[in-house]
């Protein structure tokens, strides 16, 4: 690691300014994927900014069928808040099983959806139920967030204050997880909502993406069958140590199978 | 006053209050005054030249102390790290044995070679500064797995080893095995990989050297299981200093599994430098260097053949392995595939003809080394798959073709055609508990329930031998030690009658603070909270060849108890005298030393007041003071065995593998402490299981790059991984260590990767799977069963 600056605002448009100010620094969330990446020397931003002091930046609410989730808030409280687990309960369960139990304690949904790791969880939550992110600066659709590889539409000194999922009708989650990381090898969320059915795929590609034949298929008989012969083409999907193209794309249609049987089960 | 605690009793272990409570002193809690901070560079390719190393800027940034390089070494006429192990071939050929320099030396072999060494005021300057070290690489190509090493045209890592082999050495006897393979009924034929591990103990390595112009002594704090060792090979053999100048201190260590029993380069590089200095310097490994630098495990491509006659007898074994070494030789480096491996092929069962050809290989990797079990958990792997081969070509039970061929408990003292002679055991004893605690009878029953829900169930079995307490001195010599493998042990009885004990051994986790603190409990009557044990520091203790190879109570406590023996004979001269009977009289028992057939008696603690203070003592026959000290060679390798059986289920959907049941009886010898006798044993299954459906180090083939190098990619067995484990011991004595012990650190290790290999072909042998090659990891088991059921989906 290489030394750095610590400011901890206690004002959002004082944090924005503080990155703004100098270019070479980053929000701190939870700090579970930037510090070892400080640690690596992979990055050595001149200053962080710590997001802790912020209020009104974490915790969930709910309204107008719609519950809100602030960006600082834990996977833990996500996934043990009485609010998500009757609203969306998919959305607990995701947030229950990412990585380990010290990662669920410090990693926050800003940070993951921020960090927009290709086999990270929350974004397949996001996509899958048409979620809206809300930054210092404006509201961006799921739909035109995340670009694929750690990258999304968020400017340098732009934060994630929350994030608004629509309460669907019922949904599911399923992820083949990495053994030694807990990553997604395969995580597919799917929501059955009034205006359609939305699959979300993550851990198979660069990206979080969503399975337009699947979702025809589950809007005329939302059943696990209705999808089991649908084979995902694994031609650009991830190969690596873990898991091989093929076998990920066969993946696919098995964690989707599986989340319509956990949504039709907690419907 | 406390009370003795004995020989098969489970106390609390005595150090978890230090180590539970946050009082550890590990080596990176050290703090010494005036301490620098250092930094290896190392070499980000697999096999280049260096051209030249550019240290200018490094050594102008402000806090910089030295930028030391493989040309300050060779300068100082330094000597290479040694191997402690000289193998040869059929011909009596030497291996070849090519320089391992501290810091490269015009070379770099793998990634992780070290290239210099950065000294700054801190850690972060040293980290800067080392960036700032240009070195100017000619990349060469790299080879990294034994098969492409030994092809013709592979890169070569040294000029004058030519297809890279170090060794081709065999044993056995190849004619006697030609001829019975012509006389089989059945072969059974085996190709299998036993994969790269990487031991990952929780503490990564460190040391702290330090140099007092004063005395002309050098301190050396160290991650090591065995201290004297370094000091010896570092002192005489690298560095070139007087062995009574060197202080070698091994503190607490935070698990070792093998990874630190090396003399490691960078030892030797931290105590030149600090003389260098004239600082103390201080180099911790974060857990993504240990990865490419603590030497690594297993690593074999093997052919296997199992002669067999019609009724099922095992006639002959022919086993053929290529085994990686990485880019140099390492402490014991050709001593594992070959001594540790050969020797165990005979199992539990009377194979009467055995040959065994291992190319020992030099490869682009870091380099390969005993890591727990050593040679032989891939021995046990060979012959416990090809076993279950043979059963399922012959239409035998796998149980039962166990079952025809094992050793009987009448046939031992056992002579292998494998030069090891098995002192004691009952493999049919251990087979038949497991048999019974793994419910094996129901199994049927078990996997069709699975079956209904989906699921593919199986069971494996896996017997073993292990050869452990390393190890007769003379025997090990002639198959190629270098050194002595006895261990020694001090027992000082202070005069208000505690006792500490100095002991050549190292404690980094096995609890050897409670077991030996038992044994003389025991053997002299003293409270168990009187005794002290002292370990891991050549200044404190006399000498002593560390903590590996299951070996430590095998052989160390064999010394401590010939050194509690001969106090109880000063003990008895010095009763003699206080009680006034002869000698021959008296008795020792319980603590006490008396006269037969006499109430008058005297407790240790009593005699041990008379020898400091010997006022009323036989000074013109007997020297002062309560203090004996031993040695110990042991006469053979012990022999510890057993049954391991394993379940698994498997999902055919996603191949993943759920190991749902473990049963372990194991035949240890006397057991000292039961409780942590079932620790050893646990996380021995555990690690072996990691192997088998886990861990695996995987280089990427063209770059020689380690893809698996972070806990994010290298997947260590965790507990949820885990059933609850049924683990028992069925002991039968070892015949010829003091207290009948065989040893227990490495048998889970040993018996557990094959035992769940064999439950995974199990459960897939309805598709005419044979084999499947570790890891067995999801996607593995997938493509397996795609492959298998192809006919069906094209029907
Ligand atoms: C061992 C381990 C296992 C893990 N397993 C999983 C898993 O199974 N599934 C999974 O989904 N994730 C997993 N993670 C990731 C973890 O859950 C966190 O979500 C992730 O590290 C990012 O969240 P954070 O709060 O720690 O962010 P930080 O590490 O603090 O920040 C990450 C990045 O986001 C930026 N950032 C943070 N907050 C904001 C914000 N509000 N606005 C704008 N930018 C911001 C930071 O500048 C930084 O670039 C794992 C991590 C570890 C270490």
């Amino acid at each position: 690691m290489r030394s750095f600056a610590y400011h901890q605002p206690n004002a959002i448009p004082e944090a924005v300014s503080l990155l703004a100010e100098q270019p070479e620094s980053r929000p701190l969330a939870g700090g579970m994927t930037l510090i070892p990446t400080l640690k690596q020397r992979l990055a050595a931003p001149a200053a962080l900014v710590d997001l802790a002091g912020l209020p009104d930046i974490k915790g969930c609410s709910n309204g107008n069928a719609v519950v809100t989730i602030g960006a600082m808030t834990t996977h833990a409280e996500v996934a043990s808040s009485p609010l998500v687990k009757s609203q969306i309960p998919a959305l607990a369960a995701l947030a229950s099983v990412i990585g380990d139990p010290a990662v669920r304690d410090r990693g926050t949904i800003g940070g993951s959806v921020a960090n927009n790791d290709p086999a990270a969880d929350y974004p397949a939550g996001v996509l899958g139920l048409g979620a809206t992110i809300v930054t210092s600066a404006r509201e961006i659709a799921a739909e035109n967030f995340f670009f694929g590889l750690f990258e999304t539409a968020l400017k340098p000194n732009e934060i994630i204050t929350a994030i608004r999922f629509p309460v669907p009708l019922s949904a599911g989650y399923a992820k083949f997880k990495a053994p030694a990381s807990r990553y997604a090898v395969v995580g597919v969320f799917v929501a059955k909502t009034a205006t359609g059915v939305r699959v979300a795929v993550t851990g198979a590609g660069s990206g979080v993406f969503r399975v337009p034949q699947m979702e025809r298929a589950l809007a005329e008989a939302f059943d696990p069958t209705a999808i089991a012969a649908i084979k995902i083409d694994a031609e650009g999907l991830t190969s690596d140590i873990h898991a091989d193209a093929g076998y990920r794309a066969h993946l696919v249609t098995v964690m989707a199978k599986r989340a319509v049987a956990t949504a039709l089960g907690a419907a | 006053m406390g009370n003795v605690i004995g020989i098969g009793a489970s106390p609390r272990r005595k150090e978890d209050q230090r180590f539970l409570t946050g009082r550890g002193n590990y080596v990176s809690d050290i703090k010494r005054p005036g301490m620098a901070a250092g930094v290896f560079l190392r070499s980000p390719h697999a096999h280049a030249l260096i051209r030249g190393i550019d240290k200018q800027a490094a050594l102008e940034m402000p806090g910089v102390i030295a930028v030391l390089t493989g040309e300050d070494v060779a300068a100082d006429g330094l000597g290479s790290l040694p191997c402690g192990w000289g193998i040869t071939d059929a011909r009596g050929v030497p291996m070849k044995e090519p320089p391992f320099p501290m810091l490269a030396q015009g070379k770099v072999r793998f990634v992780g070679d070290m290239v210099a060494f950065v000294i700054a005021e801190t850690v972060e300057d040293a980290s800067t500064a080392a960036e700032l070290v240009k070195v100017d690489y000619e990349v060469l190509p790299s080879v990294v797995g034994v098969l492409d090493a030994v092809r013709p045209g592979a890169p070569k890592l040294f000029d004058d080893v030519p297809n890279n082999i170090c060794c081709d050495w065999e044993l056995g006897d190849k004619a006697a095995v030609d001829t019975a393979f012509r006389k089989a009924a059945h072969v059974a034929r085996l190709s299998l990989v036993n994969n790269r591990l990487i031991g990952n103990p929780m503490e990564p390595r460190a040391a702290i050297a330090e140099y007092n112009p004063g005395t002309g002594q050098h301190t050396l704090w160290t991650t090591s299981q065995f201290p004297h060792v370094v000091r010896f090979l570092m002192s005489a053999l690298v560095l070139k200093l007087p062995e009574h100048k060197v202080r070698v201190v091994a503190p607490d260590v935070g698990g070792g599994f093998g990874v630190k029993q090396f003399h490691y380069g960078e030892e030797a590089v931290i105590t030149w430098a600090a003389k260098r200095v004239m600082r103390p310097v201080k180099w911790v490994a974060s857990r993504s260097e240990c990865y490419v630098s603590d030497r690594h495990g297993r690593d074999h491509v093997t052919e296997a053949e199992l002669a067999l006659d019609e009724k099922g007898k095992f006639l002959a074994l022919r086993v053929k392995t290529l085994a990686n070494m990485g880019g140099y030789l390492s402490t014991f480096g050709p001593n594992i595939p070959t001594n540790l491996y050969g020797p165990l092929l005979s199992g539990v069962y009377t194979t009467p003809a055995i040959y065994c050809n291992v190319k020992v290989v030099f490869t682009n990797t870091v380099p390969v080394d005993a890591y727990r079990g050593a040679g032989r958990p891939e021995a046990t792997f060979v012959l416990e798959r090809i076993v279950d081969v043979a059963a399922s070509d012959m239409g035998i039970d796998r149980v039962e073709l166990r079952r025809r061929n094992m050793i009987p408990k009448e046939a031992y003292p056992y002579q292998t055609p494998v030069l090891v002679q098995y002192d004691s055991g009952d493999p049919i004893g251990c087979l038949d508990g497991a048999l019974a605690a793994a419910d094996v009878k129901w199994f049927g029953t078990r996997k069709a329930a699975s079956a209904r829900s989906g699921k593919f169930r199986g069971l494996g079995f896996s017997t073993y031998v292990e050869a452990c307490g390393l190890a007769p001195s003379r025997f090990a010599g002639r198959l190629g030690a270098r050194g002595g493998l006895y261990e020694s042990a001090t027992v000082r009885v202070h005069p208000a009658g505690q006792v500490t004990v100095l002991i050549g051994t190292h404690n980094h986790g096995q609890g050897h603070e409670t077991t030996f603190a038992q044994i003389v409990s025991e053997k002299l009557g003293v409270a168990f909270e009187n005794v002290d044990i002292v370990f891991g520091d050549t200044d404190r203790v006399q000498f002593g060849m560390g903590t590996y190879g299951s070996r430590s109570l095998v052989v160390g406590g064999a010394a401590l108890s010939k050194a509690a023996d001969k106090v109880i004979v000063k003990g008895k001269k010095i009763a003699a005298h206080l009680l006034e009977a002869s000698e021959a009289d008296i008795h020792f028992e319980a603590g006490k030393f008396s006269v037969a057939g006499t109430d008058r008696a005297k407790t240790l603690g009593e005699i041990a007041v008379a020898a400091y203070v010997p006022h009323n003592y036989p000074l013109e026959v007997l020297e002062p003071g309560l203090e004996e000290q031993a040695y110990y060679d042991p006469v053979n390798f012990t022999y510890p065995g057993g049954c391991h059986i394993a379940e698994v289920e498997i999902d055919p959907e996603t191949g993943a593998v759920t190991l749902v049941d473990y049963t372990a009886v194991d035949d240890v010898g006397t057991v000292i402490n039961p409780m942590i006798v079932e620790g050893q044993l646990h996380g021995g299954i555990v690690q072996g299981v990691g192997q088998a459906l886990y861990e695996n180090a995987v280089y990427d083939e063209s770059s020689g790059q380690l893809m698996s190098g972070s806990l994010m990619d290298y997947c260590m067995p965790r507990a949820d991984h885990l059933p609850m484990m049924k683990v028992a011991t069925h002991s039968t004595l070892c015949t010829h260590t003091p207290m009948g012990v065989k040893g227990c650190g490495e048998v889970g290790t040993i018996g557990s990767p094959a035992a769940v290999i064999n439950a995974v072909v199990d459960a897939l042998a309805h598709l005419g799977v044979t084999h499947v090659d570790m890891p067995a990891t999801p996607n593995r088991i997938w493509r397996l069963i795609q492959n298998a059921s192809l006919p069906i989906a094209a029907e």
